[in-house]
């Protein structure tokens, strides 16, 4: 019996944001908040590795009350339980006092039923760093894989699991031995569309919610905002380049003025007119 | 802590296939400035196997001093066995920065270092600068959900740390015959103590599309409407002899691969030539492009940021201006090949 616990996030939907294009900010009203899509992978692979070998996927995330929506969404993927760390002392959490929470919350879960392997996102489509799993790998003692784009074995028996990894040529296949920890491609498999049994469980399921006290052994000097050694110093627009000349007139006389430019360049043309 | 005992920019030297990557050539470039500027050395920290040679190659890049960790466990990149030694050199010689590629191995390796350490880890930096009398590290990107840069700060640990995006820097042209000290270290960890083992590397031959090394580039965004619409990029690129490019919503989409994608969460180009036709020019693509030699932009909406980012730009509907454009080119070309 495998137990795997997927992380994932909840995110505001960047492909249906809107910008406001006064202030270029988001409207964050807008966004609808979804699973972060690299996430639904790694949900749907520890699906397919409990479908495999036995076993069962516990999901787990930090965030605002709302993201029990995540959670069910994970659910209709095919895990078995969710688990939801909020709290306003986890506010405002870079990424290393994101993994120190998460890490408090798996080491709860591993109190009841100890953990064969935790399998992350690539990265989330909001702070897009892909930090946080390998912080999480490193607080356990863990291996930390990433680029995962193909499991080929687990064998909790022996005690070990061989994945590929992606590199920038090919792959690697790597030995590692478990408890460790994988975070994921987009690549490494696609997420149908749930059955219904899934989906109805998913309706009437909630999941385990946790504030910091439920945690043990919390320094709460870790978490948060107070935990965290990055902070924004400023925001600010970038420096508009100069010289952006609008060409005027019809498409026409437009074209030709292009034209002309891209002649200029006449070197760069000139090898394929060789051919 | 005491602050004052870290000095100096160290760069992290990611090498392959007996050659040092080049971002961290650009990483030595753009750490020379911050180490002048701080009045500190630069230096490069090695980790491989057989590859003490390469401190050549990272002494005329401009680093004053390579450490190097050269040892049969180093062959291939494993986060524990590299973190091992980074942190072991951390902890001797204490550096004030350390910066890293946003590769993946980069960003795996800094990630791990960043939790032990521990220390603030800014990811996928665009642009670096350190305070001179302070030395704290300024490190901008792109920030989420605005077409603004966040300048992110670490003022509580040492060494402060950060990936930086490939092509955003530039490397210093190098200096042949530049030399430095080289600062031989060694760790004690045997193989049985790593619990990963790189069983097989295996190369795919399949075909890599390289836009990032293409003279012309014509990127396409959300404004060409769909998959078929989106083919007119494709002929603009076939007729100028260059690569096609995109924005990630069009990635998203599916009307072309990822690897196609220009900006912040794909490529980094800087072509002589690059054509924005229907993107609106958010920050997470301009950072992907804004070097390039000459921007053209095509665009119906003349708010579009794109034309704040643009050396030309063309108001107009890319189905009616794109055609025109292809018409006309051809036509120029033809006639040249006469006069000739
Ligand atoms: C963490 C993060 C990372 C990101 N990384 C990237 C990245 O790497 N690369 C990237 O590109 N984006 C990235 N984005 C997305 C980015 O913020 C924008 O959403 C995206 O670039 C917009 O794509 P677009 O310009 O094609 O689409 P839109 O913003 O929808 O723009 C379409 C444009 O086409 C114009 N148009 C419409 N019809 C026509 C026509 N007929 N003729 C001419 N013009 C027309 C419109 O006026 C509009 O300006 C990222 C976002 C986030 C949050």
């Amino acid at each position: 019996m495998l137990h795997i616990v997927a992380c994932i996030k909840q995110v505001p939907d960047t492909k249906i944001i809107k910008m406001n294009p006064k202030t270029n900010t988001m409207d964050r009203r807008t966004a609808p908040a979804i699973l972060n899509p690299y996430d639904a992978h790694a949900v749907e692979e520890a699906v397919r590795l409990k479908h495999k070998y036995g076993g069962i996927v516990s999901v787990v995330t930090m965030g605002p009350p709302p993201a029990v929506s995540a959670i069910k969404k994970c659910i209709e993927i095919g895990a078995d339980e969710g688990y939801l760390i909020t709290d306003r002392r986890f506010a405002g959490a870079d990424t290393l006092a994101t993994s120190y929470a998460v890490t408090k919350a798996i080491e709860k879960i591993a109190k009841t039923r100890p953990v064969d392997l935790i399998i992350c996102g690539k990265m989330s489509i909001d702070g897009d760093t892909g930090q946080v799993g390998p912080g999480i790998a490193r607080r356990l003692d863990i291996p930390p894989l990433t680029s995962v784009n193909k499991v080929v074995e687990i064998n909790q028996e022996e005690g070990y699991a061989i994945v590929h990894r992606k590199l920038e040529d090919g792959y690697e296949a790597v030995r590692s031995t478990l408890p460790c920890l994988f975070s994921v491609e987009k690549t490494i498999n696609e997420v149908p569309y749930s059955p219904l049994p899934n989906m109805i469980k998913a309706a009437r399921y909630t999941p385990q919610i946790w504030s910091v006290d439920d945690l043990e052994g919390v320094d709460i000097t870790q978490l948060g905002l107070k935990g965290s050694p990055t902070i924004v110093s400023k925001v600010w627009a970038p420096p508009k380049p100069a010289g952006g000349s609008i060409l005027e007139g019809n498409p026409r006389a437009q074209v030709e003025q292009l034209l002309s430019v891209l002649l200029e360049k006449k070197e760069l043309f000139e090898a394929k007119e060789g051919v | 802590m005491d602050f004052k005992d870290y000095k100096g920019v160290w760069v992290f030297i990611e090498q392959k296939d007996d050659m040092v990557a080049s971002v961290s050539l650009e990483l030595l470039g753009a750490g020379r400035k911050l180490a002048d500027k701080r009045g500190v050395e630069l230096a490069g920290i090695l980790i491989g196997e057989n590859v003490k040679h390469l401190t050549k190659t990272v002494f005329e890049a401009g680093a004053d001093t390579v450490y190097v960790y050269d040892q049969p466990i180093f062959k291939h990149y494993r986060t524990e066995s590299y973190m091992k030694a980074l942190l072991d050199c951390s902890d001797k010689h204490k550096p004030e920065i350390i910066l890293y590629g946003a590769t993946s191995t980069g960003k795996d390796l800094a990630s791990a270092v960043a939790t032990d350490l521990p220390t603030g880890l800014t990811a996928d930096t665009t642009e670096l600068d350190v305070e001179e009398e302070t030395g704290l590290l300024l490190a901008s990107r792109p920030a989420f959900g605005g077409n603004i840069m966040a300048t992110i700060l670490c003022k509580k640990y040492r060494p402060q740390m950060a990936t930086v995006r490939s092509k955003v820097m530039k490397a210093l042209p190098p200096e042949i015959g530049r030399t430095g000290k080289i600062v031989e270290e060694t760790i004690s960890l045997k193989e049985e103590d790593i619990r990963t083992k790189v069983l097989e590397i295996v190369k795919e031959t399949v075909k890599k599309v390289k836009i990032d090394e293409a003279d012309i580039i014509v990127a396409g965004g959300k404004g060409l409407g769909s998959f078929d619409g989106f083919q007119l990029i494709h002929r603009l690129a076939e007729t100028l002899g260059g690569a096609v490019g995109a924005s990630r919503d069009v990635v998203e989409a599916g009307w072309i691969d990822h690897p196609h994608q220009v900006g912040q969460t794909g490529v980094t180009v800087t072509p002589k030539i690059y054509f924005a036709i229907g993107i609106s020019g958010a920050i997470q693509h301009i950072v992907g492009m804004k070097n390039s030699g000459i921007i053209i932009a095509i665009n119906k909406d003349k708010e579009a940021p794109i034309f704040q980012n643009c050396h030309y730009g063309i108001v107009g509907d890319a189905f009616e201006i794109v055609p025109l454009l292809i018409e006309m080119f051809e036509h120029a070309l033809a006639k040249e090949k006469v006069t000739k």
